[in-house]
């Protein structure tokens, strides 16, 4: 039988609601999200601090969930993309990237879609320029981005108007 | 503590490289010891001439930093570093210990006057950054020391800096960059600091380019000059971002375009900068 590796107690807030979890220290943190909380809307895709698909936000800053530890996570606020609708309702980035056909085969979305976030929770005018360094560090394979940028515009508009 | 650890223990800052190295089994540290919890280590402040940077300062934290904006090469460089979401966790001071020959910190910072605190249990150090860097991922560190603080003096009135990455999308390293650093009087170079990255085992300082601006004006000669020893001054490898012979070009290219960007701003001109995605 191999070591029994020590686990590490945490707290962390996920979407708004406290947990106390025991990790093992070498667990990523993507894989405290998708395999102890059975959120699995966030995505693992290059697994290399490549594609984005894991992106979360970590006190509201994108970060890639693959490249940092759970056990770092500790008394931190995260927000993954099953934290976006609220009582039932889609977010409105949410709605736009499905108004906009902002999305194909779906696996980039989720961390697009916090992407987003992160920018239009500091700018709601934001150029095109301002769009693609915000989710320069997510590959989507599908659409070609043009209607990733139409429902960042539409999200951005909706929740002006909000 | 990390001479109880031994030799095989690393630090943990950002984690954007390290985390990676470890996954591909490149890196397999016996123990790692975060230091993200320790407070007090992410600050950026103007003093005696001087910006100071916490070593666990983020790369989005100085992107966003009025001080750092005063040294727009320094803002170049961490607005254009990998993708936000690296920007918010890569840290300055993890940069310059890792090393890396593609890495962005050093190169640009190799064009400014730079030192690099080092801490221990026996005391601190402080080392200039040409002299912090020995070798591709190898420092000066001792195995039981760390970086703490990065030392960057704000350059004179009238000097003008331009940094640029040659990159095929944002979360690469550069294929290779330039960051060039100039104080002019009028119509003539005074001082020239030229460093190349991603052609060489570390940032190399081009010399004979600096020498081929400095007391000159600069003209279509003198620029034709300065890439000319640039050119020579690099030594890349040929690998799957491109030919030995590409990356010269390339990287001459990069030294005129920041030229003539260092020129304008040292002029007191606004010049927006991005790295250049192929």
């Amino acid at each position: 039988m191999p070591e029994a590796i020590a686990q590490v107690a945490i707290r962390v807030t996920v979407n708004g609601k406290p947990h106390s979890l025991q990790v093992e220290p070498r667990v990523l943190l993507v894989e405290m999200l998708r395999e102890q909380l059975d959120l699995t809307g966030t995505h693992v895709g290059c697994d290399t601090t490549y594609c984005g698909a894991c992106t979360v936000l970590l006190n509201g800053a994108a970060v890639k969930s693959c490249t940092m530890f759970a056990v770092q996570a500790d008394g931190a606020e995260i927000l993954t993309v099953e934290g976006l609708e609220k009582d039932g309702q889609l977010h409105p980035i949410q709605r736009a990237f499905g108004d906009a056909y902002g999305l194909q085969c779906g696996y980039c979305t989720p961390g697009i879609m916090l992407s987003t976030l992160q920018l239009l929770s500091k700018n709601l005018q934001p150029s095109e320029t301002d769009m693609r360094k915000a989710i320069a560090g997510n590959t989507c394979r599908c659409t070609g981005y043009q209607n990733i940028f139409k429902a960042m515009q539409m999200a951005a508009q909706s929740i002006k108007g909000a | 503590m990390l001479h109880q650890l031994g030799n095989e223990a690393r630090l943990l800052a950002g984690g954007q490289s390290l985390i990676p190295l470890m996954k591909l089994r490149f890196a397999n540290p016996s123990h790692l010891v975060d230091l993200n919890f320790i407070s007090g280590t992410s600050y950026i402040r103007e003093d005696n001439g001087a910006l100071r940077f916490g070593a666990l300062t983020r790369h989005a934290e100085i992107e966003a930093s009025a001080p750092a904006a005063r040294i727009p090469i320094v803002h170049d460089c961490a607005a254009g570093i990998a993708d936000v979401q690296v920007r918010n966790r890569g840290t300055i001071g993890g940069s310059l210990a890792e090393a890396d020959p593609s890495g962005d910190w050093a190169v640009v910072l190799m064009t400014l006057s730079t030192e690099v605190r080092c801490l221990s249990n026996t005391g601190e150090r402080t080392v200039p950054l040409p002299d912090f860097i020995q070798d591709a991922y190898t420092t000066v560190l001792a195995q039981d020391e760390l970086v703490s603080e990065v030392v960057v003096k704000l350059p004179p009135k009238g000097s003008g800096g331009a940094y640029l990455a040659f990159k095929r999308a944002a979360p690469v390293y550069p294929t290779a960059s330039a960051a060039v650093q100039l104080t002019m009087e009028g119509d003539v170079c005074k001082d020239a600091a030229i460093a190349l990255g991603c052609v060489g085992l570390t940032a190399i300082k081009a010399k004979d380019a600096e020498a081929a601006l400095c007391r000159q004006s600069i003209t279509e000669k003198t620029l034709a000059s300065a890439q000319e020893a640039a050119r020579a001054a690099a030594d890349p490898q040929s690998d799957m971002r491109g030919s030995a012979d590409y990356k010269r070009n390339l990287v001459a290219a990069l030294v005129k375009r920041a030229i003539e960007i260092a020129v304008r701003r040292a002029r007191g001109e606004r010049v927006e900068v991005s790295h250049i995605y192929a």
